[in-house]
């Protein structure tokens, strides 16, 4: 459905000309490390992407804002407004004039076309300029897809831009599941919705019959696992994104099970199952049996795998209070990690294997936080009323959560944060909304 | 939901005192209930059958026995009170034993999801099983959690958490005895 084609050919010829040491750009000034200091952040243009014909016009000025927005959205850029610029950009391939973008503070400059084919498919095109060093950064790209996927061809283009200034890994080309929450307090209802990672495109896959709890997705983003009370007990589900097929996968009288996450393979999930009042954790192929993998009197639950699949952290109150434990995937002895003040749960890997974010408790109020995976460097996020759940960002760069007001008109809303804890921000969505769940980078 | 549950419930429960001549199956002995004044209704001595004063009903098990005990924070033992209200439910439920019952755990909203459904597991366990060891039997009880989905208190202080950290003794229409 979509396709991302390098224009090496096209701009072979420009990039010889504009470009005499092009290696130099890999390494030069218009970078963003993303450190813990206090960064300014980098300003940038993004003239109106230019219409390649008339049915055009609107989706190229939506494009290039949803760009803008993504970038922006970072904390990490700061828009130059179009009013600002002295410049015009007349033509995709017309020379850029590098004087009149410094003469504004643009440190980075993205240039854009859009067109619509005969068959109704967009073709976004981009360039992205270091201004400072008079040339491109990167090769020109160009994306296509259907009409309805003008947000996603403009995510890609902003996943390109922030991956080639921060030499990080994008993140806008994503979607959310979440529970989308209405009523009050004491009778809330619940439904599994599905949006893209800025709120747009909200979609519900649920009707709230039943309470449905922490969804999570497949390392595709094709399926997703949740916890519903379809039954009248907690189990666990699995749905296809697609279609909205669900299948349940536990099928064991007198047992609860919950908190389902999907192992690296896809194939593999690991689960909590409340026997007898005590919970441990187990895993399955789907559709296999199970295997438990901890086997104490204590509450085990809140698995989640390392990237690899080789460990599992989760959570366990066998020291007294929760804690956060780390152990083979296929279960024995288990390390604790959390020896912070308060209690430590709902620990999720990050993507990039080297954090754990989770939730922390301590007197009466609640944080977001990371931790290395020895649980050294340990970094509270957030803090306030009652914050839970964190879910990465593909890129391990940033944490969405659930944030819930106080008080008996409270209300859960999603928030996100970077792991520096700057940009901390509301993600919109159209009423309550509790237990995000991040998907990978779409293909 | 739970509304639509314990209408049925009374409806039967009424029915099935209604139908019954035998004053003892239902403890009508130790509790002064004339079972054959059912048929009587309202009339006879004010007890009207399925009613909260109708010593049999699902709504005298509510509100006269007690059907919730209430836990300490993070906490899934018993007190001395949760244990004398389970022994009041026990013998209820050994007299009256159309009905089986599923146990719900609740917890407060002082804590993560996942953690507070483990909670309420616990805490509905530990009150199914002291009901077993007072005699009801295993087979006439379920339990499940809600964790921190179903508060019955909405603030977000003491006073609402203290009656959210609950298990709840739910009462269905059984098909045996």
């Amino acid at each position: 459905m979509m396709f991302l084609r390098s224009l090496v050919s096209a701009l072979a010829l420009a990039l010889a000309i504009a470009v005499p040491a092009a290696p130099a750009f890999a390494q030069g000034p218009l970078r963003i490390e993303i450190t813990e200091g206090v960064i300014e952040p980098l300003p940038f243009a993004i003239p109106q992407f230019l219409p390649e014909s008339s049915e055009a016009s609107k989706l190229a000025a939506d494009i290039t804002r949803v760009i803008a927005a993504d970038l922006q959205g970072t904390g990490l850029f700061r828009e130059i407004p179009a009013d600002a610029h002295i410049s015009r950009i007349t033509s995709f391939d017309a020379p850029v004039s590098y004087p009149d973008w410094k003469a504004i503070n643009a440190q980075a400059l993205v240039t854009g076309a859009v067109s619509v084919s005969g068959d109704g498919r967009v073709n976004v095109k981009f360039r992205l300029f270091d201004v400072y060093s008079n040339g491109p950064l990167g090769e020109g790209l160009q994306m296509g897809g259907s009409q309805g996927s003008w947000r996603r061809l403009a995510h890609k283009v902003a996943d390109q831009v922030y991956a080639r200034i921060t030499g990080e890994g994008g993140y806008f080309d994503s979607r959310v599941v979440f529970v989308s929450e209405d009523g009050p307090k004491n009778n809330r209802q619940k439904r599994l919705a599905i949006m893209d990672y800025d709120g747009a495109g909200v979609q519900y896959l649920t009707d709230s019959s039943s309470i449905v709890l922490a969804p999570r997705f497949s390392p595709t983003g094709d399926r997703v696992l949740y916890t519903s009370y379809a039954t009248g007990f907690p189990e666990i589900y699995m749905m296809r994104v697609g279609d909205v097929r669900q299948q349940k996968l536990t099928d064991q009288q007198g047992a609860m099970t919950f908190a389902p996450r999907f192992g690296p393979d896809g194939a593999t999930i690991v689960y909590s199952e409340a026997r007898g009042g005590n919970t441990d954790i187990f895993t399955k192929q789907i559709g296999g049996r199970a295997q438990q993998l901890t086997n104490t009197p204590a509450i085990e639950t809140a698995p989640s795998y390392a990237p690899d699949g080789s460990q599992i952290v989760f959570e366990s109150d066998r020291s007294g209070t929760q804690q956060l434990y780390i152990m083979s995937a296929r279960g024995g002895e288990a390390r604790r990690i959390s020896f912070g003040e308060g209690r430590y749960g709902t620990p999720v890997w990050s993507p990039r294997g080297d954090l754990i974010a989770f939730t922390k408790q301590n007197q009466g109020r609640f944080h977001i936080g990371v931790m290395r995976t020895d649980g050294s460097e340990e970094r509270l996020l957030t803090a306030s009323f009652l914050d839970e759940g964190p879910s990465w960002a593909p890129n391990g760069r940033v944490i969405m959560f659930t944030r819930q007001s106080a008080g008996a008109g409270g209300q859960p809303a999603l928030y996100s944060v970077d792991i520096t804890g700057r940009n901390l921000k509301r993600v919109p969505t159209p009423g309550p909304a509790s237990d995000p769940a991040w998907s990978p980078l779409l293909p | 939901m739970a509304h639509l549950v314990i209408k049925a419930v009374l409806l039967v429960g009424a029915l099935a005192v209604s139908a019954c001549t035998n004053p003892d199956k239902y403890g009508s002995g130790s509790n002064g209930y004339d079972g054959s004044g059912a048929n009587g209704g309202a009339g006879a001595g004010g007890i009207v059958p399925g009613s909260a004063n109708d010593p049999t009903s699902a709504s005298y098990f509510q509100t006269a026995v007690g059907d919730r005990v209430l836990f300490p924070v993070d906490q899934s033992s018993l007190t001395a009170e949760a244990r004398a209200t389970l022994d009041s439910q026990a013998a209820w439920l050994a007299t009256n034993t159309a009905y089986n019952a599923t146990v719900e755990g609740h917890a407060d909203e002082q804590g993560t999801r996942e953690y507070n459904l483990a909670l309420g597991a616990r805490r509905a366990n530990a009150a199914q099983e002291y009901l077993i060891s007072r005699g009801v039997a295993g087979s006439r009880l379920k339990s499940v959690t809600y964790g921190k989905e179903r508060p019955l208190e909405v603030c977000s202080d003491e006073t609402c958490y203290a009656k959210n950290r609950r298990a709840v003794t739910l009462l269905q229409a059984g098909l045996g005895s």
